[in-house]
């Protein structure tokens, strides 16, 4: 990870807009592909490839656009003719994911967070602790106890609200705006164009579908082998829909508390209740189930080195929901104060790690699948015989 | 159902395309299946893992299929390639079949997709397996799976025993005899074994053993063993052992197993010359897609079996990137300096060259009006001076797909041993290919011929298993009829 180090201080020294200089990794992608580009046997699994072939040469900014875009679904590993044992060692999954990490990395703001990136599991695992060591803390200074129902059941009798938006929205404000800059930075890299309407929503149609984890025929992308499955498109279906029902729920919950005057807690037959419900029940089977899939995850598939980024942020994922949900059941048991800090805390190392962690795949794959809507429109200047 | 290994009712050697073909048919038709694979479950599929798409023929658009691709036309295509080098009920027979099997790959999960780019010529002609042969290789290996076929790998058979013409047993290369009711040999050819291919195109005029410059752009597995046996039990051969699917393709390549990516497709819009710096052939004879497979025959008739295509930067960006960069020089001298050539003949030969390009309008995709005039041989189009820096140069060998030797097998498949078929013994695939392909290639014929003739290998073997049966029926019941029918 030394090398992850030096890339980090090379972004920090490099500043606004600039491309990752390559390494290693940079450096398989770009020797993949121009074997790739010459085969293009796979050019109807997803847009890796067809992008792929507007290209004659893969530079730094190309391979981490490509590498983006690259969902890891492991189709064309087990199509490939020239993946290991073939001398020519291609594994195109792996090798993008290698470079993703360092996307991310290098991007990171401020870049000196990069750093997180090198012992993912570990930051997120400090980041739950303190979350929750500041909840437990703040629980005994106000309310004397972690034990013992307040007053109907009500959340800010322990913590009132305006303490929690004092503390939340400062630092998702900034969790936004880091993943901002270095999305900006990224997609400066290499600009495509200019982003229309058509572009923008097929881009939002791909990765709301997860188009790409589709196999190109619909029956979806490999897990433990060359057989063909649903079952991570539809878990991360229910995390990533999940997620977005919850932060639903939130967003409704402000409407009521700053446009009406509806305090919290809500009924059961409420709006935001019912998203909050419906998101989090999405988002305890959802990582859960990705979390199993990627124990039975074929070994060839991806970057090993990552299992620890990945595990860590699907069980931050899973505390929240789970806490969340248990919260909503026994809000009237003496439980409350505790699952309130654990809940708090949970969300807390959530949005503190979001523009240093696995979340940040989101948002880079979204701009990378906007790239290619754009690109895709335009006319490509190589005429490559046959057409 | 697989308490019937120990005697299958129909044993498949090889595990390709034609062979999964034929032991998914005989699995439908309900019979037990045993299917060998030398190789290991890494490199399955003999060559079959390098193509990626099938020729058929079609009278409207189907699916992924462009226009219409009538018998007839198809026919003439395959006349003209094999020089008439074909037996054309067997041709037309494939050529038929070609219409309606692609309903049948999509049962057994292979999947289709519209050509790749830098293809768009074969869209009407040729269906292109989405992820290529390996994704198709893969599915039917599943679907043989899941049908209940069994699969044993790294079983290379040595040797068969015969009865005459009828298959008696398998021995593997363990000495292990496998017996069973019928036998489908879909082993491929000798592409893989290089003392054959040495022997096979002996010494040239030169004193030169050609084919010891040859890659093999397939399996390593093809070493034709069983062939090699047939032939010497008296299995009727067929074809010329010269005879081979080959392309020109980078020196630089594995000696096997370099599949697609190593070709190297500038050679129509440059020129190509021999060792000497001399030029040797048309390059602008026809489209790329329809003269590519006459190369690698081409180069193995020049000295030292190697050819250099040599293009200009105004190609760049032309043609589809093959996997090794060439050489690239600001000059015409250092290129040759770098490709090793003679400098003074191959100036001698550009300059030539470039003299005798006749003004024109360019135009890679239709036969340009481009031409050399009074130059031998000459260029037809496509004929540019390389005048333009930087230039490149790409060093080419010969590279076998496959070769077309064989054994004779009549419309049901079924190998011929002093022009009479066996009872039991049934080809598919290359080993069986040389009987349509008596020389040339046309793209994607390979797969129609192993997936026409598995199926048909498939049905027959059923059929021979009814025949069979049907001739017990008239035994008194005895210990062999018993054990017949306990298998089933």
């Amino acid at each position: 990870m030394s090398e992850l180090q030096a890339l980090i201080d090379e972004a920090r020294a490099l500043g606004e807009g600039g491309v990752p200089r390559p390494g290693p990794a940079e450096a398989e992608v770009s020797r993949v592909m121009e074997i790739c580009n010459a085969c293009r046997y796979c050019e109807g699994f997803c847009a890796v490839f067809p992008a792929m072939t507007r290209r004659l040469a893969f530079a730094a900014a190309d391979v981490h656009y490509l590498a983006n875009l690259c969902h890891n679904c492991g189709a064309c590993l087990h199509a490939c003719q020239y993946a290991p044992p073939h001398e020519f060692g291609v594994n195109v999954p792996q090798a993008m994911a290698r470079v993703r990490v360092r996307t991310y990395a290098a991007h990171a703001w401020p870049a000196a967070f990069g750093s997180a990136y090198a012992r993912n599991g570990l930051v997120v695992a400090l980041a739950l602790a303190a979350g929750l060591a500041l909840f437990l803390a703040l629980a005994l200074v106000r309310h004397g106890s972690w034990w013992g129902a307040p007053a109907q059941g009500s959340f800010y009798a322990i913590f009132p609200h305006g303490l929690m938006v004092s503390m939340f929205l400062p630092v998702f404000a900034f969790a936004v705006f880091a993943l901002g800059v270095g999305v900006r930075r990224f997609w400066r890299g290499a600009p495509p164009g200019r982003v229309e309407g058509p572009a923008l929503a097929e881009a939002t149609h791909d990765a709301l579908r997860l188009k790409y984890l589709d196999g190109g025929h619909g029956e979806g992308c490999h897990n433990e082998d060359d057989r063909w499955t649903q079952s991570r498109r539809w878990f991360h279906h229910l995390t990533f829909h999940g997620f977005l029902l919850c932060f639903a729920s939130t967003s409704v919950a402000t409407v009521y508390h700053y446009g009406f005057g509806w305090v919290a807690p809500y009924g059961w037959a409420s709006l935001p209740k019912l998203l909050g419900v419906a998101g989090g029940l999405g988002l305890i089977v959802g990582p859960a189930g990705l979390a199993w899939l990627r124990l039975r995850r074929h070994p060839a598939h991806g970057d090993a080195a990552q299992a620890p980024m990945d595990a860590g942020f699907l069980a931050l994922l899973f505390i929240v929901s789970a806490t969340g949900l248990l919260l909503a059941l026994l809000r009237q048991t003496p439980a409350l104060p505790l699952l309130l800090c654990a809940h708090l805390g949970a969300v807390m190392a959530f949005f503190l790690t979001m523009p240093y962690g696995k979340f940040a795949h989101g948002v880079y794959r979204g701009a990378a699948l906007l790239k290619w809507a754009v690109e895709k429109r335009l006319p490509t200047n190589l005429r490559l015989g046959g057409e | 159902m697989s308490i019937l290994l120990d005697r299958p009712d129909v044993l498949v050697i090889g595990g390709g395309n034609a062979a999964l073909c034929a032991a998914l048919v005989a699995r439908e038709g309900g019979a037990s299946v045993l299917l060998l694979e030398a190789a290991t479950p890494a490199w399955r599929g003999g060559n079959s893992m390098h193509t990626r798409n099938i020729r058929c023929m079609h009278d409207a658009p189907q699916d992924v299929l462009t226009e219409a691709y009538p018998e007839e036309e198809f026919w003439q295509d395959l006349r003209k390639v094999t020089a008439g080098r074909t037996d054309e009920a067997l041709a037309r027979l494939v050529i038929r079949e070609s219409h309606h099997v692609r309903g049948w790959m999509r049962r057994h999960g292979v999947r289709f997709q519209p050509s790749l780019s830098g293809t768009l010529h074969l869209s009407r002609t040729n269906a292109f397996f989405m992820g290529g042969g390996k994704a198709l290789v893969n599915a039917y290996y599943r679907s043989a799976q899941d049908m209940g076929v069994q699969v044993r790998y790294e079983a290379p058979v040595r040797r068969l025993e015969l009865d005459g013409s009828r298959f008696v047993a398998a021995v593997l290369d363990s000495g292990e005899r496998i017996t069973a009711r019928t036998c489908v040999v879909a082993s491929g050819g000798f592409e893989s074994n290089l003392g054959w291919l040495r022997e096979a195109w002996g010494r040239n005029e030169r004193g030169e053993w050609p084919a010891e410059q040859f890659l093999i752009r397939g399996t390593r597995y093809n070493q034709g063993v069983l062939l090699r046996d047939l032939l010497d039990q008296g299995a009727d051969a067929i074809g010329d052992a010269t005879q081979a699917h080959m392309v020109a393709i980078d020196a630089r390549a594995p000696l096997y197993d370099g599949g697609i990516c190593t070709r190297v497709d500038a050679v129509s819009l440059g020129i190509m010359v021999n060792r000497e710096g001399q030029r040797f052939y048309d390059e602008g004879e026809d489209f790329w897609p329809k003269r590519y497979a006459i190369w690698g025959r081409l180069v193995a008739l020049q000295p030292g079996q190697v050819g250099h295509s040599i293009i200009d930067a105004k190609a760049v960006g032309r043609f589809m990137p093959p996997v090794f960069r060439g050489e690239q020089a600001d000059t015409l001298e250092a290129l040759a300096r770098q490709l090793k050539l003679p400098t003074q003949p191959f100036l001698e030969t550009v300059r030539a060259f470039n003299a005798a390009c006749r003004p024109g309008r360019f135009d890679h995709a239709v036969l340009d009006d481009c031409v050399t005039e009074g130059l031998t041989p000459p260029k037809t189009h496509w004929a540019r001076p390389i005048d333009t820096p930087p230039f490149f140069g790409y060093t080419l060998r010969p590279g076998v797909t496959f070769t077309y030797l064989g054994v004779r097998v009549d419309e049901r498949a079924r190998v011929h041993f002093g022009g009479e078929p066996s009872p039991n013994l049934l080809a598919a695939g290359e080993v069986m290919a040389g009987n349509v392909l008596g020389q040339g290639y046309t793209a994607g014929v390979g797969m129609t011929i192993g997936t026409v003739f598995g199926r048909i290998a498939g049905a027959q073997a059923l059929q021979a298993l009814k025949e069979a049966r049907s001739d017990h029926r008239l035994v008194p019941a005895g210990t062999a009829s018993m054990a017949e029918t306990s298998d089933v």
